[in-house]
């Protein structure tokens, strides 16, 4: 197998257990933050953990199992919209709401997969392309006004923590995407590498020779299209708790792109990469915009530009994303070191 | 640039406002100024969708720096910090707290498009930070009972459609009225502003309203509909392209009603132009601001005002441009709500001046047009003055009308 990274060999390497030691660190950080960094820093860090909720659906249908998909913006607002339809509009709390949109979107995005089995490649990334650019205009369209609310979109209110802890709305709110981004990372993790996985690898690498082992492609293909959508369904209704706010304009077809643009610098097919790639996506635009104030006030035009020139800059120094230069420099050490 | 230190003075600031805000003091001068500086924040789309609207932050920027130049407002430089939003609402939220809790602006100004404003609106009224003059026609951004620390700027929707209604009410009271409309908030509060116009009694003056989605391809089965309902007035209140379908659609029928046109679709390259200048002529509008490209402003002493604010500071490009022109308006009003505040710079006196302006004329107003707020009234630019289409230009004609 060429790309045998997602199937890490349970050894004592020098590289697992630098990954272990990272990963504990990640947590001790993830966990501490909300006792010492601003209400604002916790909005954009509760922005990173949503968006690498929504990477880690999109990896396992595109980096895991090959299918790639333009449009998981659709499956985020289809998530956004539900869970913000039944806060406001019948009233439930917002622990209720975001597990029924999520699985709203298990069906959609399970029933979308069907006709994603007989597209391949480029075609299913067209048609998914499709689908984000129906979106917007479907959440505005007359005939659902009532439930949501137009191109005006929907007000939140924002949840406070439960049983009278003492932590603000912000802290709150970026515990419950910890917490959510946590246990789908674990969720993830043992989905990948164990027999599940090791059969999206196998469809995606050699769909026939999976079927000749016995692999039901047509089951699997459509049930990674579901659980991928829910990913991106539980992300959507978390942004609508911490923004407080829905409308057609939040999931525009950029949504969509960025998610591509999040697994790619990440590393396809990598856990730990979702989480840089979500940090490129939240913190990079504004890095953009920042840097275009040095080519002059007239110059404000220019942050997509930026955005562009540091992606291609990106993809040219690490071809295999954020993942996949952390491993080649982990291998060169445990290269050296070996006798 | 934001360096260690900064961070940390600005997180303390931060601490001491939040604890201060629980005293109901004298209001003390609002974060962001000092006795050298009035720190301003914005956010505006300069990426994405709607990124041909960042001239209007650029304009301001450039205006504010001529007043820095000019020694600043009583002695302090205006810091105006305008940020990309991408016209995305979670991006508008993100940067908004950034200004209001990292950059710790006074107030923010001018913050562009409905949905942007409308997914800040709650925080920054809920942290009492004022909102002022957002460019944006919704008339939800005008409504001082229920969000106090939110104005919006330019004439609503609505308050266009109530100036339509007063014109057919004074010169055709008998009319039989149709609408062509966009089906969203802009077209809805066209039709809800004419019948408000009309008043409750009036309301069977409308015989037929119709809807399209800016997705259709034509309009064409719309105007037949309307034509059948034998209407004289016919109200368009439609984006560019549709408008310009309707407008060539109506007078191929040979149905010929007083045409009524939002200010939305009045450009001339872009609708009526590809309508037929022929088939526009007698279309009747309304308008607040001068047309740089029109010819009659230009020995107009606003107009050189503007084209020397415009090679000085921006580039001769962006003279013509209508978005830069109504930016430095805007800039004006903002200018003239802080020179009002003197020293006090609290944000309720900035947001009190802000609802106290009296008489303010604008260089690129038409002439005669002021702008007046108040507690009760959150809508700055209230006047238009009615025009018509003559095949080559719009033609001004009767007075001033209020909304």
């Amino acid at each position: 197998m060429t790309t045998s990274s997602a199937v890490r060999p349970i050894s004592a390497s020098p590289g697992l257990t630098a990954s272990r030691l990272g990963w504990s660190v990640l947590a001790l950080v993830a966990i501490s933050l909300p006792f010492y960094a601003s209400g604002y820093h916790l909005y954009q860090f509760s922005q990173v953990l949503i968006y690498a909720i929504a990477l880690l659906g999109l990896n396992l249908l595109t980096g895991f199992n090959g299918q790639i998909s333009l449009g998981h913006g659709a499956f985020f607002a289809i998530g956004g919209y539900g869970t913000a339809i039944l806060m406001v509009k019948l009233g439930l709390p917002y622990w209720a709401a975001i597990p029924i949109a999520s699985a709203i979107c298990f069906g959609a995005g399970f029933l979308f997969g069907f006709p994603a089995l007989r597209l391949g490649g480029l075609y299913l990334a067209l048609a998914t392309f499709a689908l984000a650019v129906a979106t917007p205009q479907i959440l505005s369209y007359k005939g659902f006004d009532a439930f949501t609310g137009g191109s005006q979109g929907l007000q939140l209110v924002k949840p406070h923590a439960p049983f009278g802890l003492p932590l603000n709305v912000d802290q709150w709110i970026y515990l419950v995407c910890l917490a959510c981004a946590a246990a789908l990372c674990v969720v993830a993790m043992n989905l990948v590498h164990g027999r599940v996985g090791r059969a999206l690898i196998a469809i995606r690498d050699h769909p026939i020779a999976a079927e000749t082992m016995g692999v039901n492609a047509a089951l699997y293909k459509t049930t990674c299209f579901g659980i991928s959508a829910l990913y991106a369904g539980v992300a959507g209704g978390l942004s609508a708790i911490a923004v407080g706010f829905v409308s057609p304009d939040s999931f525009g077809l950029y949504l969509s792109l960025s998610f591509l643009v999040g697994i790619v610098v990440g590393g396809l097919a990598s856990i730990g990469g979702t989480i840089f790639g979500a940090l490129f996506i939240e913190f990079v635009p504004n890095y953009a915009d920042q840097l275009s104030v040095y080519f002059g006030e007239s110059a404000k035009a220019l942050p997509g530009a930026i955005y562009g020139v540091l992606l291609i800059l990106i993809m040219a120094l690490m071809p295999s994303g954020v993942a996949g230069a952390i491993q080649a420099v982990l291998k060169l050490f445990a290269g050296k070191s070996r006798p | 640039m934001t360096t260690r230190r900064t961070f940390l003075t600005s997180s303390a600031a931060a601490a001491a406002v939040l604890a201060m805000r629980a005293r109901p003091a004298r209001a003390e001068n609002a974060p962001g100024i000092t006795d050298k500086e009035i720190k301003i924040g914005q956010t505006i789309a300069y990426s994405g969708p709607a990124s041909a609207y960042g001239v209007i932050g650029r304009t301001e920027a450039a205006y504010f720096k001529m007043i820095n130049d000019m020694g600043g407002i009583n002695g302090r430089m205006i810091n105006f910090i305008s940020l990309d939003d991408a016209y995305s609402p979670p991006k508008a939220v993100e940067q908004i707290r950034r200004l209001v809790e990292q950059e710790q602006v006074a107030f923010v100004f001018q913050t562009l498009g409905t949905p942007p404003n409308a997914a800040i609106r709650q925080y920054l009224n809920d942290n009492k930070v004022p909102q002022l003059f957002v460019a944006t026609g919704a008339t939800m951004f005008s409504d001082p009972e229920h969000f106090p620390w939110t104005m919006g700027y330019n004439p609503s929707y609505q308050a266009e459609a109530r100036i339509y209604a007063k014109h057919i009410l004074a010169t055709k009271p008998n009319a039989k009225i149709a609408v062509l409309y966009q089906n969203d908030d802009l077209g809805k509060d066209y039709l809800t502003g004419l019948k408000a116009g009309l008043g409750p009694d009036r309301a069977g003056m409308v015989v037929k309203e119709v809807s399209y989605e800016t997705s259709e391809p034509t309009v064409d089965s719309q105007i037949v509909t309307l034509q059948n309902s034998g209407a004289d007035v016919f109200l368009i209140a439609a984006t560019p392209k549709a408008a310009a379908q309707a407008i060539r659609k109506a007078y191929d029928l040979g149905w010929t009603p007083e045409r009524y046109i939002d200010v939305n679709a009045i450009s001339i390259n872009s609708v009526l132009k590809p309508a037929g200048l022929d088939k526009s002529k007698g279309l009747i509008t309304g308008i607040y601001g001068k047309d740089p490209n029109d010819p009659r402003w230009k020995d107009d002493p606003g107009m050189n005002e503007w084209r020397d604010f415009t090679n000085k500071y921006l580039s001769a490009t962006e003279f013509p441009n209508v978005f830069a022109g109504y930016a430095y308006g805007a800039a004006q009003t903002m200018v003239q709500v802080l020179k009002q505040c003197g020293n006090d710079l609290s944000r309720e006196n900035i947001m009190k001046q802000a609802a106290n302006l009296k008489d303010l004329e604008l260089p690129l107003l038409l002439p005669g047009m002021k702008i007046n707020t108040s507690p009760t009234n959150y809508s700055p630019i209230r006047q238009m003055q009615l025009a018509t289409f003559n095949g080559e230009s719009w033609q001004l004609f009767g007075d001033l009308i209020t909304a």
